[in-house]
């Protein structure tokens, strides 16, 4: 049965790995001078994924807030997620159909001690294919010595069009806090 | 644009004989996040931890998530003194493997989060956020058990790998 393999590797002549470091490609970074209410990727192509790398912290009155996601500036309500999360107390499922935007999970907020950031990697899967509609995995979390949240997440945009822009904004506070950072990496 | 190719290896040790702790040090500041991927076991079954900058105050807080086949669970561990995986041992052989984003490591202005996923082929899973308190950019890395007496199997891999952003 291994031979299988072999014999498929000397089928096809572009086999050979690509290191890493040339498959992964930085595409954009926004890392905030100010307080900011939205952050915006709207340029990229010629990769198969996409990972949207997220270091952040926002003014929601709370220890911890979420992030929402919107692709192609869609807000109807055309996005689905589902989630495991554990709270330091109990480990928890939830489902969010017909959602007017990834609900992404989790970052520090205004009532976390200062200089505690939430960090969420998003990989965006196949996110020019238009045969299918568009997937998104997403694992983070936040922790205050005390409280915190992990969290990991598959969420759905029920829509075949290639992604052409990505909208973050706070999901309960109004602006992400100075220093927070989102980099944008394209995977071929 | 895209400003250029990342994810570059850094640095890689294979243990060629059964060690106390593995050491990254001397990390450059020039990347974005750090991530350090390993393949282990130990001699016994202790858990695996964390440490900065060789700081062993009580800095580390950590929310975990994690399932053995048959439940799933949440814990919480505050003010301890290393990132302290302990709700899954690495195994008597190479069966684990761990996973690590330390994210923002460079950075001189805010606490550092640890995106952290570690397995255990026969017992589990576990998924953490660590944190710790220090806004000191990480230059040193240490991996290591949480009891003294176990070592890290020789076989053990670890690799770190950094990622700049544009």
């Amino acid at each position: 049965m291994p031979i299988l393999g072999i014999i498929a590797s000397q089928i096809s002549g572009h086999l050979a790995p690509i290191p890493p470091y040339l498959a992964y490609e930085s595409i954009a970074t926004t890392t905030l001078g100010s307080a900011t209410a939205s952050v915006t990727f709207s340029s990229f192509s010629g990769y198969t994924h996409l990972q949207l790398r997220i270091f952040a912290r926002t003014n929601r009155a709370a220890t911890r807030d979420a992030i929402k996601l919107r692709l192609n500036s869609d807000s109807g309500t055309n996005y689905a997620q589902h989630l495991l999360y554990g709270d330091g107390a109990s480990a928890v499922g939830e489902g969010f159909p017909n959602e007017p935007e990834m609900a992404l999970n989790s970052v520090s907020a205004a009532s976390a001690s200062a200089s505690m950031f939430g960090a969420i990697i998003v990989d965006i899967l196949n996110y020019a294919n238009t045969n299918k509609t568009t997937t998104v995995r997403s694992f983070g979390g936040n922790d205050g010595n005390g409280n915190g949240k992990i969290n990991n997440q598959s969420n759905l945009w029920n829509n075949t069009a290639a992604v052409t822009s990505l909208y973050l904004e706070p999901y309960a506070g109004t602006t992400f806090n100075q220093y927070s950072s989102f980099a944008l990496y394209g995977i071929k | 644009m895209a400003a250029g190719a990342t994810y570059e290896p850094i640095a890689t040790t294979t243990l060629v004989s059964n060690q106390a702790s593995v050491t990254f040090s001397s990390i450059s500041a020039s990347y974005t996040d750090i991530i350090l991927v390993a393949n282990l076991g130990s001699t016994t079954t202790p858990s695996i931890c964390l440490q900065f900058n060789s700081d062993t105050g009580n800095n580390y807080s950590m929310t975990n998530l994690y399932g053995n086949g048959s439940s799933a669970a949440s814990s919480r561990q505050s003010n301890i003194s290393q990132m302290n995986f302990n709700f899954l041992d690495p195994g008597t052989t190479i069966v684990s493997t761990m996973l690590f984003n330390i994210m923002n490591y460079s950075n001189a202005t805010t606490y550092k989060s640890v995106l952290g996923r570690f397995s255990n082929a026969g017992t589990g899973a576990q998924a953490t956020i660590g944190l710790w308190r220090s806004t000191a950019a990480i230059n040193t890395i240490k991996v290591m058990l949480d009891s003294t007496g176990p070592l890290l199997l020789s076989g053990s891999t670890f690799t770190l790998y950094g990622i700049s952003a544009a």
